[in-house]
C-alpha cells in the first residue's frame, strides 16, 4: 500500500537572488512498512527532500501525498496538526527538551495530541521498554549518553503512533556501538510493528540495514534499489 | 495545562544565575517600592489624621451656605433632632456642637481679631484632644465662663491664666456682643494659624455672648473608620433635608488633598522609573531566553506543537520570573513594614521643628494598606504581560526551517 507519493518535487532556494536548485523533479513512492534510506553526498538534497516529505518545508513545484492527502496544499495550522498525527521525527542532534525527563519527553507528544493520562502512561512505558531505557526513565537528557538520547528521540517519534518516521542522519553523532544498537531497535520496530522508517544518511551502517536505498545527486534520484532487486523507475 | 506550567517553571531555572539575578532585581524593586509607598501612604494618613483630629472631624453639619459664607447668621437651631439622628448610626463615635465666629479681643495693651470657638468641653476634647495641647493653666469645665487661648495669641496679647480677656463683636442678626472672660489656660495648637487666633469658650456662654441661644454653626462628627465617612455623609444628607449641608473632611481640606495627589504623582513617576529599569532587566532575560532556544522552538514546532501553545509557555515563563520576584519581595516587605508601622522613624532637629510648626507629629509613619502590596504585584504583572509581546512576535514570525538550521 502506497503511503507516500512524491510527484515532480523541485526546490529552488533564493529564487530571486542567487537561485540554488536543491531538488529537481523528484518522483518517488514509499510503501507501508518500508525501511528506506536516502543517500548521497553533502548538498545533494537529502535533507531538503526529507523536510518536504515531513511538511517542514514547501517545494517550489510538485506535490507530496500522504495517504492520499496533498500536504503541500495544507495551511500552516493544518500542516502542524497533520505532522502531530501522522509523522514522527528523529533529528541528528537528538533535540530533546532538556528540562524534561525521559518519560516526560516521550509523553510530551501525547500531551500535544491531548491523549488521556492512562493512554499516555501505558504508551510511554511500552516505548521506554522498547528502546531499553527503563532504568533511565526519570533521568534528564544531560544524564544520558548520545546513543541513549537518540533512543529517547526514537521513542518520542513513535509516541504519537505516526504513519512513518523521518530520521535525518540519526547516527551521525553516535559511536559505532550506539549506532548499531539504535539501528537494531529501529529495525526491530519496523519488522515487528510494521513502522515505516525513512532515513537521510551517508552512514554505511544505516545503508547496510536499509532494505531500500535511494541515491540522490544534484537534486535528482540517480538510483533506487531494493536489496535483492532493482526498483522500476517511479 | 498543568504540563505547560511545569515546563515553563523548569525552563526559567535552566540558567539559574540569570534567573536569580532577574528575580533579585524584581525582589529589590518591589521591596523598595513597597517601602516607598508605605512611607507615602503612612504620611498621608498621618496628615489626614492630624487635620481631622485637630479641627475638622470626619463630617460637619452646617446650615446650607455656611461653609462658603461663615457668618453667624448662617447658623442653625440645635433642637435635638440631629442628636437623635446621629444616635441611629453606630459608626458615629462622637459628635460635638460648635459655635464659631470672629470678633475683636482686647487685653490691657493689645487688640486683635480672633476666632471664637464655642464648644462643649468634654465632647470637643474627645474629638480634638484639646486638653492634651494645654501647656499652661487648666482646661474648661462644664458651665465654665472662662476661655482658653492659643499660645501665640496669648504671647501677642501678653496675657496668661488668671488674666482677663475682653471680647467685642457683632452678635446674631446685628446685635452687639461684648463680654469679659477670665483666661483659664493656654494651648499649643499644632496649626500655626489657629495657635495665633483661637479663643475657646464654653458653648452656652458663647451663644449668650453672641445672642444666639441654642444656635450652632456646626456639628462636628467623628466616625469609627475613615472609610465610613462617605456612606454616613450620604445617609445624613438624605435624612437632614435641604436646609442643612453635610460636608466631609475631604471637602473641608481640599488643599491638603491636592498636595497629597501631587505628592502621589511624584511617587508614581519615581516608581515608574524604578519599574522601567526592572522591566528592561526582565526583557533582556526574555530576549536571551528566546534567542538561545530558537532551535529548540523549531524542533517543538516541527513535532507538532502549535505556535499558540509555545507562546503560552514563554509568557508563563515571563510571568513566573516576574511573580517570583514579586512574591518574595512582598513576603520580605511585610515584616519590615510591620516593624516600622509600630516603630515610626522619629525626626530630630530642624526637620522635627518644621513638622511641629506644620502641625504634624515629628515622625515618619508607615502604612500597611493592602494597596501598598497589591499595586506592586499588579504593576509587575502588567509589565510582564507587556514584555510577553516580544516572544509573541518572535514566535509568530519564526520559520521552522530557519529555526532548525540555527
Amino acid at each position: 500500500m502506497n503511503i507516500i507519493e512524491i510527484k515532480g518535487i523541485s526546490k529552488t532556494y533564493d529564487k530571486d537572488t542567487m537561485p540554488v536548485q536543491a531538488l529537481n523533479g523528484i518522483d518517488l513512492v514509499f510503501q507501508d512498512g518500508e525501511f528506506a534510506s536516502i543517500v548521497g553526498p553533502s548538498g545533494s538534497g537529502k535533507t531538503t527532500l526529507l523536510n518536504i516529505i515531513g511538511g517542514l518545508d514547501d517545494p517550489t513545484e510538485g506535490n507530496v501525498l500522504i495517504d492520499g492527502i496533498n500536504i503541500t496544499s495544507l495551511s500552516g495550522h493544518s500542516k502542524t496538526a497533520f505532522r502531530l498525527k501522522n509523522i514522527g521525527f528523529v533529528f541528528q542532534s537528538f533535540n530533546l527538551i532538556p528540562v524534561l525527563t525521559v518519560r516526560e519527553n516521550i509523553e510530551f507528544i501525547m500531551q500535544l495530541q491531548g491523549a488521556s493520562k492512562q493512554g499516555r502512561l501505558s504508551r510511554t512505558d511500552e516505548l521506554i521498554e522498547a528502546v531499553g531505557l527503563v532504568d533511565k526513565k526519570n533521568c534528564r537528557p544531560n544524564k544520558l549518553s548520545g546513543g541513549q538520547q537518540q533512543r529517547v528521540a526514537v521513542a518520542r517519534a513513535l509516541a504519537s503512533k505516526p504513519k512513518f518516521i523521518l530520521a535525518d542522519e540519526p547516527t551521525a553523532n553516535l559511536d559505532s556501538k550506539s549506532a548499531e544498537n539504535l539501528l537494531d531497535i529501529m529495525e526491530k520496530l519496523n519488522k515487528e510493528e510494521n513502522i515505516t522508517f525513512i532515513f537521510s544518511t551517508h552512514d554505511a551502517r544505516v545503508m547496510k540495514k536499509a532494505r531500500r536505498i535511494i541515491t540522490i545527486e544534484d537534486g535528482k534520484v540517480i538510483d533506487d534499489v531494493i536489496k535483492d532487486k532493482i526498483m522500476p523507475e517511479s | 495545562m498543568k504540563f505547560y506550567f511545569i515546563l515553563a517553571w523548569r525552563n526559567i531555572w535552566r540558567n539559574k544565575r540569570r534567573t536569580l539575578i532577574t528575580t533579585a532585581s524584581v525582589f529589590f524593586g518591589v521591596l523598595l517600592s513597597a517601602f516607598m509607598s508605605s512611607m507615602q501612604e503612612g504620611s498621608y494618613d498621618q496628615y489626614i489624621r492630624a487635620i481631622v483630629n485637630s479641627y475638622s472631624g470626619h463630617i460637619q453639619i452646617h446650615r446650607k451656605g455656611y461653609w462658603n459664607d461663615k457668618i453667624i447668621n448662617n447658623s442653625f437651631l440645635n433642637d435635638g433632632n440631629i442628636d437623635s439622628l446621629l444616635h441611629r448610626f453606630p459608626e458615629v463615635t462622637i459628635y460635638s456642637p460648635r459655635f464659631e465666629t470672629f470678633c475683636l479681643a482686647s487685653s490691657e495693651d493689645v487688640t486683635k481679631g480672633v476666632m471664637i470657638l464655642g464648644i462643649e468641653p468634654l465632647a470637643e476634647d474627645k474629638i480634638t484632644n484639646i486638653s492634651v495641647k494645654l501647656y499652661q493653666g487648666e482646661y474648661l469645665k462644664k458651665g465654665d465662663n472662662g476661655v482658653i487661648l492659643g499660645s501665640r495669641l496669648a504671647q501677642f496679647m501678653k496675657i496668661g491664666p488668671g488674666d482677663t480677656l475682653v471680647l467685642i463683636g457683632q452678635g446674631y442678626h446685628g446685635s452687639g456682643a461684648a463680654g469679659k472672660y477670665p483666661v483659664r489656660g493656654i494651648i499649643k495648637h499644632p496649626s500655626p494659624e489657629l495657635d495665633r487666633t483661637l479663643v475657646c469658650m464654653e458653648l452656652q456662654h458663647c451663644q449668650e455672648l453672641f445672642s444666639a441661644p441654642d444656635l450652632l454653626t456646626s456639628m462636628v462628627i467623628m466616625v469609627n473608620d475613615n472609610e465610613k465617612t462617605l456612606p454616613i455623609k450620604m445617609a445624613l444628607t438624605e435624612s437632614l433635608g435641604d436646609d442643612l449641608e453635610v460636608i466631609d473632611w475631604m471637602q473641608m481640606n481640599q488643599l491638603l488633598l491636592k498636595q497629597i495627589d501631587s505628592d502621589r504623582a511624584q511617587g508614581v513617576i519615581t516608581k515608574g522609573i524604578l519599574y522601567m529599569i526592572i522591566a528592561f532587566g526582565i526583557l533582556g532575560t526574555v530576549i536571551m531566553m528566546v534567542a538561545e532556544r530558537t532551535k529548540e522552538f523549531g524542533v517543538i514546532l516541527a513535532v507538532g506543537m502549535k505556535k499558540r501553545k509555545l507562546i503560552t509557555i514563554i509568557i508563563l515563563e515571563t510571568i513566573f520570573m516576574g511573580m517570583t520576584g514579586v512574591i518574595t519581595g512582598v513576603a520580605a516587605s511585610i515584616p519590615l513594614l510591620y516593624y516600622f508601622l509600630y516603630n515610626p522613624i522619629p525626626f530630630t532637629g530642624q526637620a522635627a521643628e518644621m513638622m511641629l510648626q506644620m502641625g504634624f507629629e515629628p515622625a515618619m509613619y508607615f502604612s500597611m494598606a493592602p494597596s501598598v502590596f497589591y499595586e506592586q504585584a499588579l504593576t509587575i504583572f502588567i509589565f510582564t504581560l507587556v514584555i510577553g509581546i516580544y516572544p509573541i512576535f518572535n514566535i509568530r514570525k519564526l520559520q521552522i526551517m530557519k529555526a532548525l538550521r540555527s
